[in-house]
């Protein structure tokens, strides 16, 4: 895939059909056959819920659809990576093969290509890792592209995650899997090695903003892909708004949900994946 | 698409394809137009539209979080960020009048509700006075779920103050004057029959409710402290409330709350509404206004 650019979105949901789903440690890969979706641009990403049975779980959720990163485009089939955090994620964890899922989307601004010459440094922290898995695609399609990628992730169970990306170096918070320790130690070693790097981030909001600060500091430009609890997903709510540098708000679906880094004042709390 | 069973709704003069329309505040049509391009106004959802709630001053709304997803429904904390009236005059006017002139038929586009809130009598007819100098707006709606400054409570919750304020908002205009009508008073239908007593044109409700969650460990969740509670949660409410108002006004009134299907609406309109919005379900589904439409004219 090399086209970086986006189609509209069609305004119709559609209803996909669930061809399975992979255990990957903690996480989950939800496939399903979505052929005659827009190719969407890495880092976009699609509103979902279950066609059966959306609604009634715990505390009578969930209601509204929900947001995830396009993870993987194969021939006729996209993924998703899940992780059961709530009463939406519990619901697609349940998918069978053969099940309904409704999609709207590809939505959003997705990651900009890196300009010449620099050296891609993809960032992820737990299941914020979905979008660098479909960037890792694209730019390794295109010739020549050294692509360096750095995985974080709290415990074995969840670093098992890291297969779902080729190369990754991969640090764990309690040391049970490759670095003991911070992600951003392991960027900090890849920037000094090379700073001419774009880095591209996705994951919990305290490893984005560190992400971040050491990309400013160091002067290396970064593409942050954020989240935040949004009901719609184009534009209408205006719930998932984050703080942008000079005062007011970017909305994440349609301004984002990756956002130049320099943009941001930092990154607020409220705007990351689930650690 | 056309609905062709119905062949069109009077509205306070205005001349609607159907009776489906959005509540303010949950679809912005120039957002969706960026995100789906000319598939908006190929097929767009709505009969009239009506936009965000416009101040005198630009808002940036709360800080996050803006939304907690309750039972069966949604708690809502945005807190009317727009560009304020000059603002909204300037840029967005012009944008969303060539998008609804569009999206309409040859002859007539889809009306334009604007709608506008202020703290005061004062600040609200300034807004409305702006308004009637637009002809590219249709209509006008004032929220009044915004609280009087000195006494805290909503202008639009007691009955005096509301007649007050629209009434001082009807010497400015011409144009069909909708009153948002909270449900969050003690009695609705009364705060109807001021509305009518002070000339407005028509009703709207329900608004949303008063609602707060607590955050997971404790503490408020949503950066506004309270907010407003919406989705299929507050269906029975909104019906409740449309027909004690169908029930003592003369005025049209556009009911909304929890709508999610055709039944939801043919209740609404059974229970004595001319027009029916839909609010959060637009979330979930882009399209669902005009489906709604649609089983509605079959």
């Amino acid at each position: 895939m090399s086209d970086w650019s986006a189609a509209p979105a069609p305004l119709e949901r559609r209803l996909l059909t669930v061809l399975g789903i992979d255990e990957l440690g903690a996480y989950r890969v939800l496939r399903v056959a979505d052929v005659e979706t827009p190719e969407p641009r890495p880092g976009q990403f699609a509103m979902l819920a279950a066609a059966e049975r959306w609604g009634g779980g715990e505390d009578e959720r969930p209601y509204l659809a929900r947001a995830f990163s396009i993870a993987r485009r194969r021939v006729g089939e996209s993924h998703f990576l899940l992780e059961d955090v709530g009463p939406g994620t519990n619901r697609l964890c349940e998918l069978r093969e053969g099940d309904g899922l409704w999609a709207l989307g590809p939505l959003g601004k997705g990651f900009m290509p890196p300009t010449e010459r620099r050296r891609a440094i993809l960032v992820g922290g737990g299941v914020g890792i979905a979008p660098l898995a479909i960037l890792q695609d694209a730019l390794e399609a295109e010739a020549e592209r050294e692509v360096t990628v750095l995985l974080g992730f709290r415990d074995a169970a969840r670093a098992a995650g890291a297969s779902l990306l080729r190369g990754a170096q991969v640090a764990t918070d309690d040391g049970s899997v490759g670095h003991r320790g911070l992600l951003t130690e392991l960027l900090s070693k890849e920037l000094y090695r090379d700073s001419r790097a774009q880095v591209y981030a996705c994951g919990p909001a305290p490893m984005l903003e560190a992400v971040r600060a050491m990309c400013a500091g160091r002067g290396v430009p970064a593409q942050l892909a954020l989240e935040a609890g949004m009901a719609c997903g184009f534009g209408a709510c205006f719930g998932c708004a984050v703080p942008k540098r000079g005062g007011g708000y970017v909305r994440v679906c349609l301004d984002g949900p990756v956002i130049d880094a320099a943009e941001l004042e930092r990154v607020d709390e409220h705007a990351g994946a689930p650690a | 698409m056309s609905v062709a069973a119905d062949a069109g709704v009077d509205f306070c003069g205005l001349r609607l394809a159907h009776r489906v329309i959005n509540g303010s505040g949950t679809f912005d049509a120039l957002a969706a137009r960026r995100v789906f391009g000319g598939a908006l106004v190929r097929d767009f959802p709505f009969a009239a539209y009506v936009s965000k709630t416009i101040t005198l001053e630009p808002r940036d709304g709360n800080p996050a979080p803006r939304l907690w997803e309750a039972a069966g429904g949604m708690i809502n904390s945005i807190g009317l960020p727009n560009k304020g009236l000059e603002g909204y005059l300037a840029e967005d006017l012009p944008q969303l009048s060539e998008l609804l002139a569009e999206a309409g038929d040859a002859a007539e586009p889809v009306p334009l509700i604007t709608n506008v809130m202020g703290s005061t009598g004062e600040e609200l007819s300034r807004l409305v006075a702006a308004c009637e100098q637009r002809a590219e707006i249709a209509a006008i709606e004032l929220n009044v779920s915004c609280p009087n400054v000195k006494t805290g409570l909503d202008i639009g919750a007691d009955p005096r103050q509301l007649e007050q304020v629209v009434s001082a908002c009807r010497e400015h205009t011409r144009k069909p004057l909708i009153v948002k009508l909270t449900p969050n008073t003690a009695d609705v239908a009364l705060c109807a029959q001021a509305a009518e007593a002070a000339g407005a044109d028509a009703v709207s409700l329900i608004n949303t409710l008063r609602a707060m969650a607590h955050a997971p460990g404790g503490g408020r969740w949503l950066g506004g402290g309270t907010g407003g509670l919406s989705g299929p949660a507050i269906r029975v409410v909104a019906l409740a409330q449309v027909a004690a108002v169908a029930a003592r006004v003369e005025l049209p009134v556009i009911g909304m709350g929890g709508v999610q299907r055709a039944a939801h609406a043919r209740d609404l309109l059974d229970a004595g509404a001319s027009l029916v919005a839909v609010g959060s379900e637009s979330f979930r589904d882009p399209t669902i206004a005009f489906q709604i439409a649609r089983e509605l004219g079959s």
